[in-house]
């Protein structure tokens, strides 16, 4: 519908300039760039340690750097990965952005705690950067005791203080969209028109809120057994150091989910708009995000099979894990059933969705080969493990994450990305991550483990396609970085809906007004009603 | 209409008898502590605890007059606590008993 | 009441179109981050149901080293302090300013006297000997295979009630704020929202302690010692 030039409409992009402007914004829609910002810096300091890793494994003599520099780079990959990276993404950037416009409200409902969880997270990556910097941290991300309470000589409070304030940013977060959700959405948004990006976000929430909790309390008597040497953990006091996995994967397993979770959400609106087809099964998918987030905690055991952990504890967390398969399955029926009988066009937003589906899938199942406690005991601490978890995460997160960002550019900038060059990047990832990953699942099947830097010469040829592979994903995620920067200024301007797409987001202009609509939106039809879409697509190349 | 106090205020005598049961529970489960229960020691004063916060969560913090969804919210956190302990306990309380996977 | 009109349109921020709604939001946005306290403390309840399962005579007379009756009073001076802080929040219901500041006060005096006597009790742990992690570490009653085990559950008596006493610091530290803007006349019936939402938070941690108490106080003190 708005067809000005950018310049000449007032928008939250030029509400206010200055370096003020945005570090004291309490805009939903600025907080999510200044995380975009800061977890695509957290994205390539954990590639970097990757690279590394990848390097010293082209050849099987650790002959690159030291046993002990080998395990700070696992260990700072994991952990730029994860906390400062994977954890924050989708929802931080955005969640943050979109979800009060998906739900027709001016913001969050609490917007000075939303600018606090940026600063929560700047402040957890400055306490890891420099704990990196001075030298590194070896115990794993995983922080097993007795390791890192009595023997590690690494950084291991400063991380772990770093991944502890994080830890706040993650559950003021989700305590922010839980009361928006509830709270602040428009008149006539009842749950069931919601879109699903809202859903999984609202799940997500519930994760953040009910779990990290007891990650924090775990690096609490994590810092008082390593500082005060208080015995929590110590074996010859009577302690038990899997009590401390116990406590570390309560949060930790459903931790992925807060990194899975949003992704789905944002298949299920790429598959929409990409088909031009409502979700098929919309309240199935919706109830199966929440279903996700309860299951999820209750199989942490199963990182636990080969701890000391009891075998009936294992049997347990073994029967709830083929569990929390279900809904995820539920899912990709439903995505693909939206599809059947679509109006599908590919461009870039789609190849990732497709992308996701099948490496989410291929992720997916070979979790259910982990979940049994007979092929756990072969393959665990192998590269199976690393594979499988790789699978999902980057071949089903980043993806999701990437295909979002496409997906919402316009909206968020005014500007196109050039489609040629992202349906490139978007093949050269996919490729690069297949031959990256694909290989490991082999080599942990024939006993590689994990977080070795040497190993046996008849892995080294599997071993030197992963890094093959590697280089070319690295290229692959390069490109977005650097098209992604030239739109800003030179890509086409964007008109309000240029996907046809449904939701409230694509009602309003492109970017969007300071308090994202010029009124408040009043909803009288569901999140995928195609009927009413009067947006024309516009062919861009 | 279940509102966070609006039309419902408290008066001080329902504050002051909350506040003395209250105080009688504690007198009451320090006392009955010296006395041999055996295994329901703990039953008996975790009840007794659990009654005491029950009093606080419904009078002192309104509870009683709370929403739906603020009583959902307070039993979906206890729920969750269990889940933790629970499945923690399902572990330390069985160790030994089936073996150890892969032996 | 156009005085009311005016000061509720003052504190009610752009996101919000009501008042009440923004009442209802601050309200739910305080019980989610009080279950998040729960499963925070929770992981130690968790450490604490382990270790007692596992050891339950070492802990037994570990707890009689405890001064039960100091404990008992310490909790009914905490009740104390959550009877005059939901005095406060009623106090802010019907308008009462200086009964507000009032209330405010004594319920940081309360907050104090714990904290104080709090202080006392660890104080006597250290001349005890009964600081877990030093050399110096030993417990009458056991004999020397289970002094380890006695380690833990005074590891969790100072992890658990400090991690309380924090939260009784923080809490002080926010009735300071409250009572410095209630004596400026911040808070009336259309307006005491923060009020309300602290009140919450210094509940919890008064419930907090309502289960410390018995669980580390009073574990089978029949059994004499």
């Amino acid at each position: 519908m708005i067809t000005t030039a950018v310049q000449e409409r007032e928008h939250y992009l030029n509400a206010g300039y200055g370096l003020k402007s945005w570090l004291l914004t309490k805009d939903h829609k600025r907080i999510g760039l200044l995380y975009l910002a800061t977890i695509t810096l957290f994205f390539f300091l954990g590639g970097a340690f990757a690279t590394l890793i990848r390097v010293e494994l082209l050849t099987p003599q650790g002959d690159l750097v030291s046993s002990e520099t080998y395990n700070k780079l696992f260990t700072m990959h994991a952990v730029a990965m994860i906390f400062f990276f994977m954890i924050p993404s989708i929802p931080a950037v955005l969640g943050n952005f979109f979800l009060p416009i998906m739900i027709g409200a001016r913001d969050l409902a609490f917007p000075k705690i939303n600018l606090l969880s940026w600063y929560l997270l700047v402040a957890g990556g400055l306490f890891s950067l420099f704990a990196m910097i001075a030298g590194g941290v070896d115990t794993g991300w995983t922080f097993y005791t007795p390791y890192s309470t009595s023997y590690s000589n690494g950084w291991v409070i400063a991380t772990a203080l770093g991944i502890f304030i994080a830890g706040f940013s993650s559950i003021l977060t989700g305590l922010n969209f839980i009361v928006t959700v509830h709270r602040m959405r428009a008149p006539g948004m009842t749950w069931f028109r919601l879109p699903l990006f809202v859903w999984s976000n609202y799940a997500t929430s519930l994760i953040q809120v009910l779990g990290t909790p007891v990650l924090a309390v775990t690096i609490v008597l994590l810092f008082v057994e390593r500082v005060f040497h208080l015995g929590i953990f110590d074996p010859a006091r009577g302690g038990d150091p899997v009590l401390f996995q116990h406590l570390f994967w309560f949060y930790s397993h459903p931790a992925v989910y807060i990194m899975v979770l949003p992704a789905m959400g944002v298949i299920s609106e790429l598959i929409s708009a990409y088909s031009r087809k409502p979700v098929f099964g919309y309240s199935f998918v919706a109830f199966s995000s929440v279903a996700i987030a309860v299951l999820g905690f209750l199989v942490w055991g199963h990182h636990l099979f080969v701890s000391g952990q009891s075998l009936y504890a294992g049997l347990v967390f073994s029967f709830l894990s083929y569990f929390v398969a279900i809904p995820s399955a539920i899912k990709v029926f439903n995505w693909t059933a939206t599809l059947y009988k679509g109006s599908i066009t590919y461009h870039t937003p789609m190849l990732y969705a497709f992308g996701f589906i099948g490496l989410f899938t291929v992720g997916g199942l070979t979790g259910l080969f982990l979940a049994a406690l007979g092929i756990d005991v072969h393959v665990t601490d192998t590269y199976f493990v690393v594979a499988h978890f790789h699978y999902i995460m980057v071949g089903g997160t980043i993806m999701a994450y990437l295909g979002g960002l496409h997906y919402w550019w316009p909206k968020m900038t005014g500007r196109m990305y050039p489609e040629g060059w992202a349906r490139l990047s978007a093949l050269v990832i996919f490729l690069g991550f297949n031959l990256t990953f694909f290989p490991q699942f082999i080599l942990g099947y024939l006993g590689m483990p994990r977080r070795y830097h040497a190993y046996p010469e008849e892995f080294q040829v599997l071993n030197v396609l992963s890094t093959a592979g590697a280089s070319v994903l690295a290229v692959g995620y390069l490109m977005p970085m650097i098209y992604f920067i030239w739109s800003l200024r030179y890509g086409k301007i964007a008109p309000a809906n240029p996907w046809g797409a449904t939701g409230l987001e694509w009602r309003t202009a492109s970017p969007p007004p300071l308090h994202n609509f010029d009124e408040t939106p009043i909803v009288t039809h569901g999140a995928y009603d195609y009927t009413t879409v009067m947006g024309e697509e516009i062919e861009v190349g | 209409m279940t509102g966070n106090g609006h039309t419902n205020i408290d008066s001080v005598k329902t504050y002051v008898f909350v506040l003395l049961s209250l105080l009688a529970a504690t007198i009451f489960t320090t006392v009955v502590a010296y006395v041999d229960l055996g295994p329901f020691s703990v039953v008996v004063a975790l009840t007794i605890a659990v009654c005491k916060m029950l009093l606080v969560a419904l009078f002192f913090m309104h509870i009683r007059h709370s929403t739906k969804l603020t009583r959902l919210v307070v039993a979906g956190g206890m729920l969750w606590l269990l889940i933790l302990l629970t499945l923690t306990m399902s572990d330390f309380l069985t160790r030994g008993i089936l073996g150890v996977p892969g032996k | 009441m156009a005085e009311h009109a005016q000061a509720e349109s003052l504190a009610l921020r752009v996101q919000f179109d009501t008042a009440e709604q923004q009442k209802d939001a601050s309200t739910l946005g305080m019980w989610i981050f009080l279950i998040t306290e729960i499963m925070f403390f929770g992981g130690m309840f968790a450490a604490y149901t382990v270790y007692r399962t596992w050891y339950p005579t070492v802990f037994a007379v570990a707890s009689t080293s405890l001064n039960a009756p100091i404990g008992a009073a310490n909790t009914c001076i905490l009740l104390f302090s959550s009877f005059t802080m939901v005095m406060a929040v009623r106090a802010g219901q019907l308008g009462h300013q200086k009964m507000i500041v009032l209330f405010l006060v004594l319920t940081l005096l309360f907050g104090f006297a714990f904290l104080g006597v709090k202080a006392v009790e660890w104080n006597e742990k250290f001349e005890e000997h009964h600081i877990p992690g030093q050399a110096a570490f030993h417990l009458e009653g056991l004999p020397a295979t289970q002094q380890g085990n006695a380690q833990l559950f005074f590891s969790l008596y100072f992890a658990m009630t400090g991690l309380h006493a924090l939260h009784m610091v923080i809490g002080a530290g926010i009735l300071m704020v409250l009572i410095w803007q209630a004596r400026k006349g911040r808070f009336h019936a259309a307006y005491y929202t923060p009020v309300d939402v602290a009140g919450l938070y210094w509940h919890f941690v008064d419930i907090i302690w309502i289960f410390l108490f018995p669980l580390l106080y009073l574990i089978d003190r029949h059994l004499g010692k």
